[in-house]
Formats: structure tokens, sequence, C-alpha cells
């Protein structure tokens, strides 16, 4: 079932090259659609009520001698991922059709290679399957900026490649060490995730430390955390439409995804131990995000660096190792994906027709774009956490998972690694987050109605599309199911957080029960424990 | 003796095909020269068919020949489709009516080199003494040279081909004094001879330091073969100097053979002693900074190259690095409960060598396709905007080039992980990182290769890039790229194959009360 989900964008892909350029864009439409529908059919299949295990599962051997095998399966929060990617891909595809016009069938054919591989991240059992398809994105990515980016697009895509790729590759050595610790315990190779996962969580604090810097550095810079972040605004900015949506609506993911799925279950008495560090990267990563957002005039490097901002928040709940916070969020990972993917849609939809992303150039544009302008105003809204709609509940549970943090768990004594003075400081990235926000919207949609000069187009690879003034249908069923979405996971956040409970709630026992196994043994040792 | 010829079919045959190509080459008829190559190739056919089915030969560890021997054939065949006709000018002019002189022919000899070249590196994998082992790698170097200079009508070539000579005529002088001090040490030029005198020297208290000398000396010496840093400096010119077929054929044969050798002389003092190290430290520590020196000075300076010839050529350095690293990782420890092909340093080396080959083959074979107004395509300006006037060797050249990066699902990345478990089983984790480092940075000008072709517009002069019209190439070169993703299906078997290829043969009688290391080999070989 599984292993279908990710053959239907690859033979789409196929069929992409076969087909005249014309067809492409519709050929790929409609193979990411059907894709889409397949997951609906996963989601249908999979059993809610026992969500924390792996379901749908199959596997087949590939390299025996290693143990490597080819296995599927998914849990509820990988379930939630797998249907944002399938769910945006055909949007981000939809979205491109007039943005588009050389090298037409390239484009596509990445697109949905692009989209098997981040499935295949989603729906891996296998740590080397996992690592394949986690580096494999880096390639289409990288001819999606370098062949169809903007002006600097040349300089992005290799920093985008060489940092992530170098990260990786160290967490690599990592997950290859937790390997051979697991063959010296048992004798025999393999990546199956849980078995690694039982070894590596069973090695001794200062090991799993080792493990969980190495894992941190391939996941930390795809999240971004603060130090490695300075990629993502590059990459971001000259990345074409589709490209940034992606980008910041799936594959930010992969790295709290990773740090979901691998560090805390594998590291967690390291996990616990560190996560007030980690926190504090998160918080600096948070303000100075906000900081710099409110001082861009590049209205894509400002939702580029409001995602750095963001994704603190995201990793802040996984910190915070509670209930409240993990559960936050994932509820944050699919909601960022939501309202900025749209965000960036939004964008990229004005940049077709006026061909800058300078807020200077750009005002007043609510009387001449009045439906763009509404679905800006909800997204942003949206994204600054406005109650009612879907950010504020991710927002608020992380807030609030960092702030109880340091309380008891589940009749565990020891609380969480995090307390109020995180959760404070954190509050404060969400005031700034309101400021740029609505500045950046209070600026280009209500300010002095001024544009730039496009008379003289024709020099420009675009100029030769005709757009209509305001958005045109095709560009509303952009945007439209993003909306209803956001709006419906506002309402109704407990679709998504009853089914993610099972999982969350396993982690947060497991990451705790080990720190309290860990400080038991430090207090047995230690010379007061005699 | 009969038994030891009886081992050596492959190797027979293709020396027959010598002979015949020796003649065919000058011939007058026209029909007969040209049917060189086919003659080539049906002599590597056979020798591939030979080469599968033959016994064991009874050296050090008997099972190389079984997997190298095929391995060298197949490669070659391709190679052979790529070298295609040196004489193309000749033969049109003969065509011309022209009268034709044997003396100006030098298609057959080439093939002819070609040839013997791939029968010294058959005949390093079934070497049972050093004499045998120093004239089968002697056999795979000289005819390189020859190739080298003949290979371009350019004065560059023949600098290179003397630069090459030079050098190479100075590093067989190197690992030829080893293997004095080896002999001296040992009392006996035979490697399984010589294992067990070190073996009752390990025994006896630490071998000898004439031994370690001979065998680091004779490591040095090889690591000219395989481009190891400090002897790599021949690289570049050599590389650039030839003919991009030529020098697809230096990065593999060589540095096989070269790999074959190092793994025979290390053989002799693999796991000495009770539970020993896998190497006496003073062989592991060479072997260790070698490793890490080539794999980082190789990178370093493929970064500053603007010829794809010189980045190829750096990065060759680099990729011998990285098997040095499967070296130093070494074999498991022997009787071990539960070994894995996947985490012997020999094996991953084995399959690296031929991942290495088959790739770095397809990346060359685009280049020998292409040209400009008759020249080789040599900058990154040449591949500018490749992919809309020759997609396909865009396409090619990219894999390629991923898949030396070691970007996973290629194939290069499986090679890579081989040596990377193995290095983490023998608790090398300094060299793992490095190694990750390595590979990291060399990504950069990996992609810088691997994006040439397809990021940019194609400028003014692109409509000047022709296809060279040599079907058998481009055919070689579609095959090569084909292999690539066929290997991931086999990569399972070829990493078991290369296991059993490395085993140690068991230690003859006479050093049979401290010999349980070997032992537990033949076990495991009977199994």
């Amino acid at each position: 079932m599984l292993l279908t989900l990710l053959l239907i964008p690859i033979l789409t892909a196929f069929a992409v090259m076969l087909r005249p350029a014309r067809q492409a864009a519709l050929i790929a439409t409609i193979g990411s659609a059907a894709a889409f529908a397949w997951s609906l059919l996963v989601w249908r299949a999979f059993d809610f009520d026992d969500s924390a295990a792996m379901q749908l599962t199959a596997s087949w051997t590939w390299i025996e001698p290693l143990g490597l095998r080819l296995s599927l399966g998914v849990d509820s929060i990988a379930l939630m991922l797998v249907m944002l990617t399938a769910g945006l891909t055909p949007l981000a595809i939809l979205g491109s059709w007039t943005a588009i016009t050389q090298r037409v069938r390239e484009f596509y054919l990445w697109m949905l290679i692009l989209e098997a591989a981040m499935l295949g991240v989603f729906v891996a059992r296998d740590l080397l399957v996992f690592y394949i398809a986690f580096e494999f994105t880096l390639i289409p990515m990288y001819f999606l900026i370098a062949v169809y980016g903007s002006t600097n697009r040349a300089r992005a895509s290799i920093v985008f490649f060489l940092y992530t790729f170098t990260g990786s590759i160290i967490t690599l050595v990592g997950l290859l060490y937790v390997a051979w610790a697991h063959w010296d315990l048992h004798g025999r190779w393999t990546f199956d995730i849980a078995n690694l996962t039982a070894t590596a969580a069973s090695m001794s604090v200062s090991r799993q430390a080792w493990v969980l810097l190495a894992l941190c550095c391939g996941f930390a810079v795809k999240v971004p955390l603060f130090p490695v972040h300075t990629w993502l605004p590059l990459a971001h900015t000259e990345a074409p439409t589709a490209g940034s949506v992606i980008l910041a609506a799936v594959l930010l993911k992969l790295g709290t995804y990773g740090l979901y799925r691998f560090a805390m279950p594998m590291c967690p008495a390291a996990f616990h131990e560190y996560a007030p560090l980690i926190a504090v990267l998160c918080i600096i990563g948070i303000i100075y995000g906000a900081l710099i957002c409110w001082v861009q005039r590049d209205m894509k490097r400002l939702i580029a660096y409001s995602s750095v901002s963001h994704l603190g928040f995201c990793v802040l709940g996984l910190a915070a190792v509670n209930a409240a916070g993990v559960g936050g969020s994932v509820m944050y990972m699919i909601n960022h994906g939501l309202s900025t993917g749209a965000l960036f849609f939004c964008i990229g939809m004005v940049y077709e027709r006026f061909h800058t992303r300078s807020m200077d150039e750009l005002g007043g544009l609510a009387r001449r774009m009045p439906v763009w302008t509404t679905f800006t105003i909800f997204f942003v809204l949206s994204s600054v956490g406005l109650p009612g709609l879907n950010g504020f509940v991710g927002e608020f549970l992380t807030f609030f998972g960092a702030f109880t943090s340091g309380q008891p768990v589940q009749g565990l004594p020891t609380g969480g690694p995090l307390g109020p003075w995180y959760g404070s400081i954190a509050a404060v990235g969400m005031i700034l987050a309101a400021i740029y926000l609505l500045y950046f919207a209070g600026h280009l949609v209500f300010g002095t109605s001024h544009l730039p000069d496009t008379s003289h187009g024709g020099h420009d690879d675009h100029a030769h599309v005709r757009l209509p003034r305001d958005l045109s249908l095709r560009e509303i069923a952009v945007l439209a199911p993003l909306a209803l979405l956001c709006f419906w996971l506002g309402v109704q956040p407990g679709a998504v957080l009853s089914r993610i409970e099972q999982p969350v709630s396993s982690v947060v026992t497991h990451v705790n029960m080990a720190a309290e196994r860990s400080m038991m043994i430090t207090a047995l040792d230690s010379p007061e424990g005699r | 003796m009969l038994d030891r010829v009886a081992t050596l079919w492959p190797e027979i045959i293709l020396f027959a095909t010598v002979m015949v190509l020796m003649l065919t080459g000058t011939s007058a008829d026209k029909d007969f020269r040209r049917a060189g190559s086919w003659i080539a190739g049906l002599g590597l056919l056979f020798a591939f068919i030979f080469a599968v089915r033959m016994p064991e030969p009874e050296t050090l560890m008997p099972g190389l020949a079984g997997f190298m021997r095929p391995a060298a054939c197949v490669l070659g065949l391709l190679l052979l489709l790529g070298l295609g006709n040196v004489d193309a000018r000749l033969e049109a002019e003969v065509d011309g009516g022209r009268r034709f002189d044997p003396l100006d022919a030098t298609q057959g000899e080439q093939l002819c080199f070609f040839l013997l070249s791939l029968i010294g590196l058959m005949l390093c994998t079934t070497a049972s003494d050093l004499i045998w082992l120093f004239l089968a790698l002697e056999m795979t170097s000289l005819p390189t040279y020859i190739m080298v200079a003949r290979s371009r009508a350019k004065t560059a070539a023949q600098e290179s081909a003397v630069k090459y000579f030079f050098l190479g005529a100075a590093a067989a002088a190197i690992f030829l004094y080893g293997f004095a001090m080896l002999y001296g040490a040992a009392g006996s030029l035979h490697l399984l001879d010589i294992r067990a005198a070190l073996e009752a020297q390990a025994a006896a208290g630490g071998i000898g330091s004439l031994a370690i000398l001979g065998l680091s000396l004779a490591v040095v010496g090889v690591s000219f073969k395989i481009a190891a840093v400090p002897m790599h400096f021949y690289t570049a010119d050599v590389y650039e100097g030839a003919a991009a077929p030529v020098t697809a054929f230096l990065a593999f044969v060589p540095k096989a053979a070269g790999f074959v050798v190092l793994m025979l002389l290390l053989g002799t003092t693999l796991h000495l002693g009770e539970g020993g190290q896998a190497w006496p430290e003073a062989i592991r520590v060479l072997l260790w900074v070698l490793a890490a020196l080539t794999m980082t000075i190789g990178n370093a300076l493929a970064m500053w190259q603007n010829r794809i010839k010189r980045v190829l050529a750096y990065s060759s350095i680099a990729h011998s690095g990285y098997m040095l690293v499967g070296l130093v990782a070494a074999m498991e420890t022997a009787g071990s409960a539960s070994r894995s092909p996947a985490t012997n340093g020999f094996a991953a080396v084995l399959f690296y060598v031929v991942v290495y080959g088959i790739t770095n083959l397809g990346a060359f074979l685009v280049l020998a396709c292409l040209e400009r107004r008759g020249e080789e395509i040599d900058t990154f300006e040449d591949l500018e905007g490749l992919w809309r006037r020759h997609g396909p060797y865009a396409a090619i050249f990219a894999l390629c080039t991923l898949s030396l990066m070691g970007l996973p699902p290629l194939i290069g990345f499986f090679a890579k992980l081989f040596l990377f478990t193995s290095a983490i089983r023998a608790g090398e984790y300094l060299l793992a990182v490095i190694a990750g480092l390595n590979s990291a940075a060399a990504a950069w000008y990996y992609l810088r290769l691997a994006g040439a072709g397809w990021v940019r517009r194609p400028g003014a002069a692109a409509s000047e890039i022709a296809c060279v019209p040599a079907f058998a190439r481009r055919f070689a070169a579609g095959v090569s790229a084909a292999t690539t993703i066929l290997l991931l299906a086999l990569a399972a078997r070829l990493i078991t194959a290369g296991d059993q290829a490395v085993r140690l043969r068991a230690a003859p009688p006479a050093a049979q009360h401290h010999a349980a290391a070997p032992d537990a080999h033949a076990v495991d070989a009977r199994r």
C-alpha cells in the first residue's frame, strides 16, 4: 500500500518525460492528485485506535549482509506528514502552471521525484531507507533552485546542497555507530529502526550524547536551528515559488521529524539532559529570526526568516518533553506547512504579476487585488497565531508545554527539562511575530498604493504569460483548500491532536523514564548515594 | 607446475589474442586490420568465460582470482568499446588512395598493450610469490606508459608518458627494495611461507623490524600505482595528457592491480598473534596516515581545478584514500561468531574498486564522446548547456558523478557505506569521520561537475560541441550508466563474493602450532 504511494509519483515522472512538454503540467497535476487520493485510502486503512504502532507495514530484503531491508510503515504522526506532503504537492504543481515557461518537463519531473523522496522519508521503517530518501531530496531541490530560481540561484543551490549534505553525512556516521553497537550486542547487522532505537536507548548517557550530537548535525541543519540556519533565507528566496512552498512546508519538517523519530527515542537520556541547550538555541532562533524579519524589505526573505523563528517554536515543543509540548510541536509542523506554504504561494502570485519581491516597490494591493488580499490576510493571521485559526493551537501548545515542562509527567517524579523561563522568553517571539507579520501585511496590502512600472516589460522570461489583474480561478483553487484546512484545524484541532496522542505520549514516557533511570544510576554512583 | 598453469587459462587466451592482434594490426588487408577490435573482444569474452570457471590457485588468497579476473574482463570489454579506433585518420587516408605502411599503423599495438596490461592485472590476482607479484605488477604498468604516449598526437601526451614512466620506475625500485628486505626477513619468496615465518616471529615476541621495514617500503612503492599521497604527483598531468578512454583505463587497471598487490602483501601479516590487532602497529599507522592524507589532499586539490579531467584525476586520488580506509579496517577478526561480509574492509575495497571503475569509466566515456572542433572537451564551460543538445550525455555524466560523490541511493553510496561500516566495526571512528568530512568536501566539486551540464543555459559556444562518430563508445557509456543502476540490485551478491575472495588460505603445517587465526579462516572457507 505504501509502496504504491511511492510509485505513483515516480511513474508519473516517467510519463511526464515521455509525453510532449505541453501536456507535462497536466500529467503532473493528475499524477500528484492521484497520489493524494491514494494517501486518503491509506488514511482510511490506518487504524487510529492503535496509532503509536507502525501500521501498513511491508518489507523486502535488499542487501542481506548488511541487514538492509526495504521496509515501510507509518505511525499516525508519520501519516499526518504523509498527508501534508501528498496534499501540498498537487497544489504546488498546480500553482506553477504559468510560472514555469522553460524546461517544463524537467521541472515537473523533479517535483514528482521530490514528492516520492519526501514520502519515502516518512514511510521508512529502515534507517538506511530513511537516510537514502532524506538525502535524495537534495538532488531534485538542487535542480529546482539551480535551474528555475531567481538571480542568485547558483550560489543558493550550492550552499543549500553542501550545508545539508555535510550535516547529514555526520548523521550517517552516528547512525552507523548505533548499528555497530547493535551488532556488538546482538551479533547481527540490521537497520531496523525499532531495533536500533532499543539498542541506542540502552547505551550510557555519554555515548548517547555523542549519537545525539551526530544526529543533530544533520537534523538541526535541516530544521534549521539557530547557528546553522544561514542556508535557509538564501535557498527560500532564490527558489521558484513551488520550490519555496515545498521547502518550507515539507523539507524543513524532515528535520523536526528526524528529531522526533530518531533523536528523542534513540538518545532519550541525553536528549533530556541537553534539552535546555537545544531550547536555548531555539529561543535565540525565535527571537533573532523575528528581529531580522522586522527589518526585511524583501517579502520572500521575510517569510523565510519567519520560518527560522517558527521552527524554533516547533523544536522548543519537542525539547519540553511533555504531551503538550510534543503534541503541539507535531501540530505546529502541520500548521506551519499549511500557512507558510500558502504565504509563499501568495508572494509567488504577486511576483508573477509585478516581477519584484521588494516591499519598497509594492504597496496598497488591497484595492487592486481584493481576492488575493483576503487570502493573504487570512494566512498572515493564521501564521501569527490568531485564536480560532490553526496557528494558534500549535503555538499555544508548544508554549504551554515549555512553560509547564518542569512539572512531573504521567506519574513520574522527574519533570521535563524546561521551565517557565523558557516559555516566558519564547513568548516574546510571539509578540514579535505579530509585529512583523502585521507590518508586512499592512504595508503590502493597505499602505499607499504604488506599483512597479511594468509597462516596459517584455525583456522578462515571464512577461508573455497573460495573467488577470486579480487571482485566476486556478490560483484560487490552489489557495482555497489551504484556507479551508487552516480554518478547520483552528476550530477542530482535536481531529489531529486526538489521533497523535498515543505516539506522542509513548515517546514522552520513553524519554522521561530513560532520564529517570539515568538519574537514579548517577545518584547511586555518587558518593552521597553510597 | 602443470596444475599452476591450469589456473591460468584466461591469461593464456588473452596472450594468444595479443599474438594474433600483432599480426592483424599490420596486415595490408583492410578487413583484417579492422577486425582487430572484434578479435580483442572475442578474446576477452572467452577469457571471461574461463575466468569464471577456473579452479582456485594455491595462493595466499585463493578466491581473489575468481573475483577480480571476471571483473577485469567485464571492465576490459567496456574499456575496449570506449577505446575505439585510434587509427581513424590513417584509415581514412588509406581509403583515399594512400599506400598502407605497417610502420604507421598503431591500432593493433594499442589493443595489444591494452590487453597485456589487463593480463598483468589478472596475473597479480594469482600471484603466489614476490617475484611473480613484481613481474605481474610491472606487466600492468609497462604497457600503460606506451598507451599514454600513443593516445594523442600531442606533445602533452608524450610528456605525461615520460613523467609516468620515470616515476613508475622509481616506485618499482622502492617496492623491489621492500621485497628484498621481506625476503631477508622471512627467508622465502612465497607469500604463504612469509606469512608462516612472520607468524613464528609474532609468536616469539614480535615481528622483526626488517620485515616491517620491508613491508612499509613495499606499501609505499605500490602506493604509486594507486596514486596515493605522497606518490600522487604524476596523476593530474598524466590523466590530462592522455586521451579520455585511456585515462579511464589508467584510473582503473593500475589502481585495481595496486590494491590487489597491497592486499596480498598485507595479507602476510593479517591478524598475527593471539587476538591481536589486524596489523602490526607500524603498518597500521602507515596505512592510517596514507589514507587520511590521500583523501584530504586529493579532495583539497580537486576543488581548485578548472579542467574536468584534472578534477577527476585528483578525485581519483581521493578515492584511493577512501579505499585505503578499507585496508586499515582490514578483515573482521577471524573466527568471531558473527562476521558479516558487509564489515570486511578488504571486501569493501574490492567492491569499491569495481564500482569506482565502472562509474568513473562512464564519466570519462562521456568526455570521450564529445568534442569541440575535433578536440576533447575539457573545461566546465564546454559542459554548459549540454542538456539542450546532448541530453543523454548530460544525464549519464550527472548520474556517474553523483554516484562518485556517494549520493544515496546510487551505488557509490553503498560502496562508501561498506567502507564506513568496516571502519566503524574496526574501531577507527576518527578515520570514519575524516572520510565522512572528505565525502562532504568532495560533494562540492562533484556537484559542480554534475550540475555543469544541466544548470546553465547553453552559451554561444555550445553549438560547437559535437558527438564523436563512434557508436561503440556511446554504447559503452550507456552500458556503464546502466550498470551503475544494475549494481544496486547486485550489491549484496557482489559484497558477499568479495568477502569470499579475500579469505586467507590455511597456513602450511610447519606453522601449525600457533596458527589459530588462519585455521579459523580455513573453517570459514570450507563452510
